[in-house]
């Protein structure tokens, strides 16, 4: 399952979510706003109390919370231990204290993890949603063939990770791919892509806006969709110009969007690892090792789970950053523009 | 932005019936100049996997030499020959589909029940549970994915396709997608039922469910999608052969047969396949599905 950045995503209507009954009426209408519609006043709201609803409530979510809470609570509780330990996984562990962070600390590995990571991600996110955004308002207008194109250009998205990884180490194959081959007709020297220490990381990023780019444009044209034909009407008349309308109506509009595909599109650049492992396993030279590409390392390959477990936590202690700052971010611009954007509704 | 050089007065929200009916008979929208770069655009995109099916039937030598052939000569199957017969590809695929199926249905049953009982029913700690699980989801798979090696160690199934189903049974997003549409559906169908002397049960699954085809269609496809995907986890947890899903096979047989491009791209078309045909037939679905998921989570 995607993991969502929830906090984010919870609708404005939820804090107060099966709230006491006296405040029912007013729950009932958060809950119901982008659904059902009004209901009628004065209704009865409360569910028939049954002998035996609580019983009956505990067996449907048994399943659900035992699993969930099952198999995040106890590890995540197990990592803080590990990460105090040295663990090869297999021999009993044996208590280290923080040294796991203070050897993380000076690993000249660790932080070069830490700088490809984040030039991946400062590289990935920005063009993804910009080109996203881009195409996403040409592929807005009522053009011939346009239902093709969002089509062919969103499809690399349903890809998995280690198709891609496996396709494009083909076709950038130095020797035998597609890729040089091309550059050779055009008189342009063969390249290295993949097994040169000075581009693997680029062409990685390259590979992933192949695939990523889809997804912004797909969630940039339903929020383009979404921007209210009046408001485009409203400025028309007062005569804006096709920039003015651009800028000061679609654009403003897009804000929670970008914000949205900001913090999504920052937690998966941060994690990413399959393409890494598929196509260069962290090489050449360590150009390519990112994060949790170390993190997997320490822990099943080099058998240091203690290790990998206090790197882990400085990556989840990075990923809450992003999602806590960015959520101050739009809660700030959700304050300052009164004019009510569906996206961020009470939404279902 | 280069938009608004558009030499289209096109306007993005012009509602369908304000197109002029140029050219009846053959296309109903109009040609711009758009295309010279949404054309080239869309190929960028389209070629590698355009390529990825021509290469999987290219014999050998076309492949393997320099400069490599560009589109195959004739059709070739040697490649697929060989991965159905030599590699265990049909049982990688048999091990993904049980997978992605049973944490696809899995899923569906898991959620609704839950999903269910937190919009619905009260009960004392529902709201703190559901709190819980929601905070989950927050938590990166790489803080847990050593512990629940472990956990599933000390289960006995790593190395068992159990392994990866069990943690992918139901998650907290299905739970909380399904909660909130069953929130946005009237009452007054179910609460006739109840007049009736209806199960909880019997209204969920009779009334409540029929009318969540949407909602339920977004879990299955977005479970679907991410546990046939997936690399890291069974990566993780499997070790022998025969329990390899396809995303590990096929890695694992790239690293073992570098210098059989067309069997490895044969396999690479085997495990995109199911998830382009199924996205090509549904793609509305999907489209929905991944914009919902990520507007309206």
């Amino acid at each position: 399952m995607p993991r969502l950045p929830t906090p984010l995503t919870l609708p404005a209507g939820d804090a107060r979510e099966d709230g006491q009954q006296d405040h029912g009426q007013d729950r009932d209408r958060a809950d119901h706003a982008a659904g059902a519609g009004e209901r009628e006043p004065g209704r009865r709201r409360r569910s028939p109390l049954r002998r035996g609803e609580t019983a009956t409530a505990w067996a449907f979510i048994t399943p659900a919370v035992l699993i969930i809470l099952g198999l995040s609570v106890i590890p995540v509780a197990w990592s803080v231990l590990l990460s105090f330990q040295a663990s090869d996984l297999v021999t009993p562990s044996r208590w280290v204290g923080l040294d796991n962070y203070r050897a993380l600390s000076q690993d000249p590995n660790f932080s070069q993890a830490v700088r490809n990571t984040l030039l991946y991600t400062v590289l990935y996110v920005p063009l993804s949603i910009g080109i996203g955004l881009a195409l996403a308002l040409v592929l807005n207008r009522r053009i011939r063939l346009v239902g093709l194109y969002r089509t062919l250009i969103f499809v690399p998205f349903v890809v998995s990770a280690t198709a891609q990884g496996v396709l494009f180490s083909f076709i950038l194959d130095p020797e035998f791919g597609a890729a040089n081959s091309v550059l050779n007709t055009l008189g342009i020297s063969p390249q290295g892509f993949l097994t040169d220490p000075g581009q693997a990381l680029l062409v990685l990023v390259a590979i992933s806006l192949w695939s990523g780019t889809g997804f912004c444009v797909v969630v940039c044209l339903a929020a383009l969709q979404d921007v209210q034909p009046s408001l485009i009407e409203a400025a028309r008349l007062d005569g804006a110009g096709r920039w003015q309308l651009l800028r000061h109506v679609t654009l403003p509009a897009m804000t929670p969007v970008s914000v949205f595909l900001l913090v999504w599109q920052t937690i998966n650049a941060l994690q990413v690892f399959d393409l890494v492992y598929v196509t260069t396993k962290g090489g050449p030279l360590g150009s390519t090792t990112v994060i949790v590409y170390f993190i997997w390392e320490q822990a099943f390959k080099n058998f240091t789970a203690g290790y990998g477990a206090a790197a882990a936590y400085v990556l989840a202690v990075a990923l809450g950053l992003v999602t806590v700052g960015l959520r101050l971010v739009r809660g700030r611009e959700q304050r300052r523009s009164a004019r009510p954007v569906r996206l961020e509704g009470a939404g279902k | 932005m280069t938009v608004t050089t558009a030499p289209v007065a096109t306007s993005p929200a012009t509602p369908p019936v304000a197109t002029p009916p140029r050219r009846r008979g053959l296309a109903r929208l109009p040609l711009s100049a758009w295309h010279l770069l949404l054309a080239p655009l869309a190929l960028v995109f389209a070629v590698p996997l355009v390529w990825l099916v021509l290469s999987s039937v290219m014999s050998d030598a076309e492949i393997n030499r320099f400069p490599p052939a560009l589109w195959p000569s004739g059709i070739d199957l040697g490649g697929y020959r060989y991965v159905l017969g030599n590699a265990m590809f049909p049982r990688w695929f048999a091990n993904s589909l049980i997978v992605s199926v049973v944490a696809v249905a899995s899923n569906l049953l898991f959620g609704a029940l839950g999903g269910y009982a937190f919009a619905r029913m009260r009960f004392a700690g529902s709201r703190l549970l559901m709190g819980l699980m929601l905070a989950t989801m927050a938590i990166p798979f790489q803080l847990t994915m050593v512990p629940t090696f472990l956990v599933m160690k000390r289960l006995g199934l790593i190395d068992t396709l159990g392994a990866l189903i069990v943690p992918s049974l139901v998650t907290p997003f299905a739970v909380f997608l399904l909660r909130q549409f069953f929130l946005s559906l009237p009452r007054e169908l179910e609460e006739a039922a109840w007049m009736d002397g209806c199960s909880r049960l019997r209204v969920l699954f009779l009334i409540v469910l029929p009318m969540s085809r949407p909602a339920l269609s977004t879990v299955a496809v977005l479970t679907f999608l991410t546990t046939w995907n997936d690399l890291t986890w069974p990566l993780i947890a499997i070790n022998h052969d025969t329990q390899y899903t396809l995303q590990l096979g096929l890695t694992t047989f790239q690293g073992q047969h570098h210098t059989k491009w067309a069997a490895v791209m044969a396999g690479n078309v085997i495990t995109v396949l199911p998830v382009l045909i199924a996205f090509l037939v549904a793609q509305k679905s999907f489209i929905q599905s991944i914009t919902s998921s990520g507007l309206k989570g």
